[in-house]
């Protein structure tokens, strides 16, 4: 009959009305400010560098200034100037870090290929969304020590992807280290053969593998 | 007896008491004027402030359907949000067209506002509240209410929009195709009081029905047709969702108001509500017993009381609305008022003259009045329902 339909909407509605007085699976609104909600692990925004060491974040960052971010970027918003000097990287090989690594959020479109293009786990995604800035230019440009965030801050971020990062990380220091004692033990081995004096006297001087 | 008590109690007197309080000091020949504008204020104070309360009530109500709280922010549960909205109004630019005939434009909104004012004269508000008692109200109230189409033309005509104009043709043809069921379902409640005195039709509304249903036009055959036709139709005249096509801010800019920003734009947002409220009390006053209390126990709570809770109730039922029905198309429109609801009007208003005729018919026959009344206009919603409705309910969706 004409007309039930419109009966039906309108009780629709009405249950709809009251609900949201009763329940919360009616009333789903977070008054943002004043109430928060969790975010979900996968939530990303704009990217931040990973360190080692809260107490010493500019000596400890993962980052070797590869550069391959800010050739990835499709939008360009990454800058990047190598350093002259080195020094060791997360599984303690010698490297070049970044001396200056912007990143312009008013640019960035958070698409995450930095991250994925990151041979080092140095650049992570962030969940810092309330960047609003007074002045749209400076205040937007991120430099490295704003970008700059240990470890554990990218573990209470994404706790699985951390998990995983480490132990990868450590898999390859383990690698490393192996691999140093063995290169060690090969030359104490060499070392201990009686060789031709010569030789003796050329290998001598030669420091333990480097990087220990 | 009790409700003699109540009909003269100090409640009841009182707004005009203190009316008499404050001009009783000035000699006796300006009194009338003052009297007269010391009523003007006070309408204007009051649907005002319901006014700038009733958008505030629209958008928590929209709110808490859709599952959100509505304006909260500004002052305590958002009830300074019309303040502010006034004050946002009134401070924005306000932009006339160069090619814009500059005097039509300007007079639009303020001929608009002011009929939709004039209208409040005759709505009796309380046993002793009539503004203007004349013995034609109701026909005053709707000469008055249509020539708010001229005003509407006027927008979109002086505008020199292409736009505008077409919009302001389209309101047009809703407000025109829609005055005519609004007034013929008004006729039967004419005929049955016998008089188109808005006060008077209240007195004829008076007494309980075996001690307990009012004997309201809304509880009778024809008033239950009249009443749900007059409801839609006053849906259609102030452009309110579902009917909302003149300005429908999804689809079209904003119809004939497209040329006007800032306060002028207000009024006529002001103007809407203004004809809302009008034609609501006008609803109440017609089939709701007007400033009558439906039960002889409630008569302490005094006339205008009564009339003020029928009229929120009457607006709540608005905004229910908005909040339930999607907006219809033109064609939709034009067909539900021309092929819909004149005829019902017409089948309603030989009901009511049925109803006049049979009045005498007591005992069994009572159940055979009521019978009938209620097969004559049943049949014919049931006929045209289906007929209108045959291939397009119920409606089957493809998915593109």
């Amino acid at each position: 009959m004409l007309g039930i339909g419109l009966l039906q909407g309108l009780a629709v509605t009405a249950r709809n009305f009251l609900g949201s007085f009763h329940g919360r699976s009616r009333y789903v609104t977070t008054e943002y400010p004043e109430e928060r909600t969790q975010l979900p692990e996968a939530y990303r925004n704009f990217p931040f560098l990973v360190t080692e060491s809260p107490e010493d974040p500019m000596g400890t960052l993962r980052c070797v200034a590869c550069q391959i971010c800010e050739k990835e970027c499709p939008p360009q918003c990454i800058y990047i100037v190598k350093s002259r000097d080195k020094k060791p990287d997360a599984t303690g090989k010698m490297q070049l870090y970044p001396a200056v690594f912007d990143i312009d959020t008013a640019v960035c479109m958070s698409c995450q290929i930095c991250v994925e293009v990151c041979p080092f786990d140095a650049i992570k995604m962030d969940q810092v969304f309330e960047i609003a800035a007074t002045d749209r230019f400076s205040g937007l440009l991120l430099n490295r020590n704003t970008l700059a965030k240990p470890n554990s801050y990218f573990h209470s971020l994404h706790p699985t992807d951390a998990a995983e990062v480490d132990g990868r990380l450590a898999a390859a220091r383990k690698a490393a280290e192996e691999k140093a004692r063995a290169a060690a033990a090969a030359k104490a081995a060499a070392a201990a053969k009686p060789q031709t004096p010569a030789a003796q006297s050329a290998q001598a001087p030669k420091p333990s593998p480097p990087a220990a | 007896m009790s409700a003699a008590a109540h009909t003269d109690s100090f409640l009841e007197r009182a707004p005009l008491l203190a009316r008499d309080f404050i001009t009783g000091r000035l000699p006796e020949p300006a009194r009338w004027t003052a009297n007269t504008l010391i009523t003007i204020a006070l309408l204007l104070a009051a649907f005002g402030l319901l006014f700038a309360f009733l958008t505030l009530a629209e958008r928590k109500i929209l709110g808490r359907v859709q599952n959100r709280p509505g304006p909260n922010r500004t002052g305590w549960f958002g009830l300074l949000q019309p303040f502010a909205d006034g004050v946002k109004m009134l401070t924005k630019e306000d932009l006339v067209p160069r090619a814009s005939d500059q005097v039509l434009h300007y007079l639009a909104p303020v001929a608009l506002l002011s009929l939709s004012i004039i209208t409040f004269a005759v709505i009796p508000y309380g046993r002793h509240m009539v503004p203007v008692d004349l013995d034609a109200g109701v026909l005053y109230f709707f000469a008055a209410g249509s020539a708010t189409e001229l005003s509407i033309f006027m927008a979109g005509w002086a505008s020199h929009n292409k736009y505008a104009l077409l919009a302001a043709m389209r309101a047009l043809a809703q407000l025109i195709s829609y005055e005519l069921p609004l007034l013929l379902s008004v006729v039967p409640v004419v005929l049955a009081a016998g008089t188109l005195s808005t006060s008077g039709i209240v007195d004829a509304q008076h007494g309980w029905a075996w001690g307990v249903v009012p004997r309201w036009n809304v509880f009778t055959p024809w008033g239950a047709a009249g009443f749900a036709i007059f409801f839609v139709s006053s849906l259609a005249e102030s452009n309110r969702s579902p009917f909302d096509l003149p300005e429908a801010e999804s689809e079209l800019i904003a119809g004939h108001l497209t040329e006007y920003s800032g306060f002028k734009y207000a009024l006529f947002f002001m103007a809407e509500y203004f004809g809302m409220c009008a034609l609501s009390g006008m609803g109440v006053t017609l089939f709701l017993g007007g400033w009558r209390s439906p039960l002889a126990a409630l008569e302490f709570i005094p006339s205008y009381g009564w009339f003020t809770l029928k009229l929120l109730a009457l607006l709540g039922c608005f905004i229910w609305i908005r909040a339930t029905l999607p907006r219809l198309r033109i064609d939709q429109l034009t067909r539900l008022a021309w092929k819909f609801l004149v005829p019902l009007a017409l089948v309603n208003l030989g009901m009511a003259a049925f109803w006049a005729l049979s009045a005498g018919w007591a005992g069994p026959l009572q159940l055979a009045r009521w019978a009938v009344a209620l097969a004559i206009v049943a049949v014919p919603f049931l006929l045209l329902g289906r007929r209108l409705s045959r291939g397009v309910a119920p409606r089957t969706y493809r998915y593109a």
